[in-house]
């Protein structure tokens, strides 16, 4: 008997009597709690390693800090002091001056998982889930038997509550360890103080809280932090922006984005609501008609009391919400592909098209008189036709949703953020208007820093950003470096070898701000790979590329100028020797003959340099309101159409170099692509670089 | 404006000025011929001083020495060089140092005039080599450079070579029936053992005078090898017959020696090469001058020299063995198509010549015809070959 077989056949493996009866195994079934899930599944949260352990607790305690300082409209000042208790053993204490927490809540927010403010609205916030703090306070006490210790004022003249508190991973509830009214003298006027102790690793290099910190900074140019690091001494960046971040409005669902479940939540919970009047309720963007429209293709009466609509009309509603979601690609393109594919239509559908789920692309293929299951191949152009038809009617008209509750960095304050971070030469920024993924609004922004101290032979220093908090982990999984790779970079005046990163003295900043940043998992360590998310990248970063090739190639030019100039000047000291020791006219006048000469023949002047200025280019930011969300998705469009940089590149021209002693004096044809041939053209004739 | 300034101060490097005591030993007599030279390069760098002085963009204008600016004077049977003079600019990108590389050898010329001595063209290289001021880059950095610049002066103020003081090395032998005077030392060429009078590259009258001879014609012949054999078997005292040889390519100095022998002497000069397109090309040079010296055809080329072979209708005529050919290589074939094009290459007989051999595709070498014996060279081709026709066993 084959083990296979034994698999299927449990019986098979013990013939003579069973092993355990129901109600043994009835009482060993119990709830699984979500503590002591993740325990188990540590990785899920990031906290794979020891490295990745340390890291992940400190930036679970810094976005808490942030997130709260900004809320109660505070500018942050934070202390982050990590040192190494014993081997391998570090204790990390951030401190903030933020708001601090009522005496009750504390036990909860640092150990209950799921607890929180944050899950339960749509907002652009650091931290989403309410589970972060509270897992790296789990994993602390779980690898040194520490629980964590919290002190928290909320104003001048209270008490500073201290807490010691650990989580009961059974019962998912917190424990505390300390007297309930203890209490500790603090100067701070206000503030929360959080002190984990883990086993953890710390070292250097691109994923490490020294580079996690660093890009923090860059992205949080009002923040002040000091950073005590386990070696070395303390590290201070100093604010360089009294401006707190707009504060990030909070909204309702969008119909496009909403799951199936949440909807059916959404209808249950609604009381004696009618459909039509929940949807305009819970829901964004929806009006009457709207909601009318909604209900008619959903076959549902909008009237009818919400809780009561059965499951197959609710699927029926849910596939009309986020069918104006939907696309497919150009018809003829579609088309080819179907006549060209081994698998059947639905599969097609959900291949080519976005913003499909299977019930939608069911839907949508029967409404164009077809079966899902039809093989592709089989469908006629003029089915295909209908098929578009079918999606054009499902599809209802909803606004996108408002932009006013996404904050961006701004791009003055981008550039501010990497001139903190690298001595470069040159930074530019550029911020998109606002976009939509899945009904979820988002911005992205874009920053380089270019020249100076940055390293010349290694490839770009791509750092990553997802509502202000620093991406380390996975670049190769996001859709922020893919969509650097797909900038061409070339064209920019870089080096970069197809599906590379430029190399060069270069670092690329790229943040996506959302009230739903689309992470490939709950570890939070890379974007997921949006068509629209990817795209609006691209653009913010060909805009900033535009700006940096400009700059560098009015850099070159400059240079090259000086480098003629250097040229004669040098072989003018030979030439006078010459014909001084020939003629016996002095050196020196015959040096002076040349040198008054030299501007006659050749073009000194230097070509004014664009986009170097600080701030020039630093557009205004999206203003906030109802006017500027109802125009994000237009200009959206209009943009992507919007000229990449092939029409002028000079440094591409081929160099147009005459035969060998043409006579013809070189400043007559001379662009700044050529002129640096004829350089080193002449300089390899004499052997040297 | 500030590094002008600095390297200003230090004016001349170090080992130029070294150069210069080694080259003023003592004051002495200029001749005439040495005064127009000076005042050549003298003019050369004042025109250059007055057109920068006025602002503009000093330029050398030097003949174009390519086969595009030559003629063939079939009337003279000369290669000419034609008017066509490419400009050479100071402030000019690919120029400024071939500009200025110009005038320091002609700096250095004129210093060899003035203390009467003469170098060789590797020793000037080394003179006028050395670092520009303030950088790591040579004036020089091999003597590649320096030959051209040095070919570029002598055309642009018309100069020899030898007017410029400048000499290349000894190259190719000579022995005969002929008693010469060579800087004031009597040289007999009949005892010259097996090595023969090495040939120097200045044999103007003013240091070799030709003396008493009993020379019926020369016998010019491409390689050092060929001509021992025929040195040893004292073959020009056998035929009264002056005996060079030019390793390879003829230098300026055996050619003109071949002139002044051949016009003073009234001597016929019989050319023996390897047949390839290469030999072919050397007797070419001799006979009607090259391109790239195109400017000294008048006083070096012998018009009235004869081919004595190797041709390749030698092969049948004198019963060579197809292994002792050689294949031709692609360079070879490509050569064979550059010399059908030329000019002085137009007449049937080299046509035919050409054709043939790119025909076969085999060439060879002088050697190939010792395999009909040691002798054979000496005692039955070259005798055969100069009794024979013109056309038929010897070629215009």
């Amino acid at each position: 008997m084959t083990t296979e077989a034994l698999i299927q056949d449990p019986e098979a493996l013990k013939p003579a009597g069973r092993r355990a009866s129901a109600e043994a195994m009835g009482a060993k079934q119990r709830d699984i709690s979500v503590s002591e899930f993740f325990t188990k599944n540590r990785h899920l949260l990031g906290f794979d390693n020891p490295a990745k352990a340390l890291l992940t607790t400190i930036k679970e305690a810094v976005d808490n800090a942030l997130d709260a300082c900004e809320e109660a409209g505070i500018l942050p000042t934070l202390d982050v002091t990590v040192e190494e208790v014993s081997d391998g053993r570090y204790r990390v204490r951030v401190e903030d001056n933020g708001p601090g927490i009522v005496k009750e809540q504390i036990p909860k927010i640092f150990a209950k998982l799921l607890y929180g403010s944050k899950f339960h609205r749509l907002r652009q916030s650091r931290g989403q889930q309410g589970i972060g703090i509270s897992a790296a306070g789990m994993y602390g006490h779980l690898t040194t038997g520490r629980p964590v210790v919290v002190v928290s004022k909320i104003g001048k003249g209270r008490p500073a509550w201290r807490v010691e508190v650990r989580i009961d991973s059974r019962t998912n509830e917190p424990k505390q360890l300390n007297d309930k009214n203890d209490t500790v003298t603090w100067e701070k006027d206000h503030g929360t103080s959080v002190e984990i102790e883990l086993m953890g690793l710390y070292r250097g290099g691109r994923t490490s809280v020294d580079a996690y910190l660093e890009q923090t900074v860059v992205a949080n140019p009002h923040l002040e932090l000091s950073y005590k690091p386990p070696k070395g001494p303390l590290v201070h960046f100093p604010r360089v922006s009294d401006l707190l971040p707009p504060e990030a409005q909070e909204i309702k669902p969008h119909p496009h984005g909403v799951e199936l479940g949440m909807l059916i939540k959404i209808l249950h919970e609604s009381g004696r609501r009618h459909v039509a009047q929940t949807l305009m309720e819970e829901f964004s963007r929806v009006t009457q008609p709207v909601a009318d429209e909604l209900c008619k293709r959903a076959g549902i009466d909008p009237n009818a009391v919400a809780a009561r609509v059965d499951a197959a009309k609710i699927e029926a509603l849910h596939a009309a919400m986020v069918a104006s979601n939907a696309a497919l690609p150009p018809i003829k393109k579609f088309a080819s592909k179907v006549a060209r594919s081994d698998g059947n239509l639905r599969e097609e559908v959900l291949e080519e098209g976005t913003g499909f789920s299977p019930t939608l692309a069911d839907l949508v293929i029967r409404r164009g008189g077809l079966e899902p299951t039809v093989k592709a191949k089989l469908v006629t152009p003029m089915m295909v036709e209908k098929l578009y038809a079918s999606l054009h009617d499902s599809q209802v008209k909803i606004l996108p949703p408002p932009a006013n509750c996404i904050v961006p960095v701004g791009e003055a304050l981008v550039m501010e953020g990497l001139r903190r971070r690298f001595k470069g030469e040159f930074f530019t920024s550029h911020t998109r208007p606002p976009a939509v993924y899945r009904g979820n609004p988002f911005v992205v922004e874009a920053g380089v820093a270019f020249g100076g101290t940055l390293s010349r032979d290694d490839s770009a220093d791509v750092l990553r950003f997802a509502n202000r908090v620093p991406l380390l982990y996975q670049p190769r999984a996001c859709a922020i470096h893919e969509a650097v790779l797909k900038v061409d970079w070339k064209s920019y005046g870089l080096q970069q070898r197809k599906g590379e990163l430029p190399v060069g003295p270069l670092a690329i900043f790229v943040h996506l701000a959302s009230v739903w940043v689309p992470f490939t998992s709950e570890a939070k360590e890379a974007v997921a790979h949006y068509d629209e998310v990817v795209r609006e990248i691209r653009l913010a970063l060909m805009e900033c590329g535009r700006k940096l090739g400009a700059w560098v190639k009015a850099q070159q030019a400059e240079r090259w100028e000086t480098q003629r100039k250097s040229l004669f000047e040098k072989y003018i000291v030979e030439l006078a020797a010459s014909i001084h020791s020939i003629t016996k006219v002095s050196e020196e006048s015959v040096k002076k003959d040349f040198t008054d000469a030299l501007p006659n023949h050749v073009r000194i002047a230097i070509a004014p340099v664009e986009g170097a200025a600080p701030g020039v280019d630093a557009g205004g930011e999206p203003a906030p309101g109802e006017g500027a969300a109802e125009a994000a998705a237009g200009p959206v469009e209009a943009e992507a159409e919007a000229p990449e940089p092939k029409a002028s590149r000079p440094s591409e021209r081929p160099p147009d170099m005459g035969d060998d002693g043409d006579g013809e004096p070189f400043y007559k044809d001379m662009t700044p692509g050529n002129s640096r041939q004829l350089v080193l053209k002449v300089r390899s004739k004499s052997g040297r670089k | 404006m500030a590094p002008r300034k600095k390297t200003a101060a230090g004016a001349t490097p170090a080992n130029k000025a070294a150069s210069d005591d080694t080259m003023t030993d003592g004051p002495r007599e200029i001749g005439e011929r040495d005064r127009v030279t000076l005042q050549k390069i003298t003019d050369l760098a004042f025109s250059a001083l007055a057109e920068v002085r006025r602002g503009k963009n000093p330029a050398l204008s030097i003949p174009v020495r390519a086969l595009s600016n030559v003629s063939f004077d079939q009337e003279a049977g000369l290669i000419r060089l034609g008017e066509s003079r490419q400009s050479r600019n100071f402030f000019h990108l690919k120029q400024a140092k071939l500009f200025m590389q110009t005038f320091l050898i002609a700096e250095h010329c004129k210093k060899l005039i003035e203390a009467g001595a003469t170098t060789s063209i590797r020793d000037i290289y080394y003179g006028a080599k050395h670092s520009v001021a303030g950088t790591k880059e040579n004036t020089f950095e091999e003597q590649a450079e320096s030959d051209p610049i040095i070919e570029d002066l002598e055309v642009t103020i018309d100069a020899l070579r030898e007017e410029l003081h400048l000499r290349a090395e000894n190259r190719g032998a000579m022995v005969g029936p002929m008693t010469i005077r060579d800087t004031g030392d009597t040289i007999d060429l009949r005892r010259m053992g097996s090595g023969g009078w090495s040939i120097p590259s200045i044999v103007e009258d003013n240091r070799i005078e030709f003396m008493k001879t009993e020379a019926e014609y020369i016998l010019f012949i491409e390689k050092g090898a060929v001509w021992a054999r025929l040195n040893e078997d004292r073959f020009w005292q056998k035929n009264n017959c002056m005996l060079l040889h030019g390793s390879g390519m003829a230098a300026r100095g055996t050619r003109r020696l071949l002139r002044r022998m051949h016009e003073e002497l009234k001597l016929p000069l019989y050319v023996l090469t390897d047949n390839d397109p290469w030999g072919f090309y050397i007797y070419s040079v001799i006979k009607q001058g090259s391109i790239n010296l195109a400017y000294e055809s008048m006083r070096m080329a012998v018009p009235q020299a004869r081919f004595l072979g190797l041709m390749s209708s030698d092969a049948e005529r004198f019963n060579l063995q197809a292994n002792v050919s050689m294949a031709l290589k692609d360079e070879d074939s490509a050569r064979i198509e550059q010399l059908m094009r030329y000019d002085w290459f137009a007449a049937k007989r080299w046509q035919e010549e050409l054709a043939l051999m790119k025909k076969t595709q085999k060439k060879y070498e002088l050697e190939a015809l010792s395999s009909r014996g040691i002798r054979f060279i000496t005692e039955e081709y070259i005798p055969q070959k100069l009794r024979g026709k013109r056309g038929d066993s010897w070629l215009d």
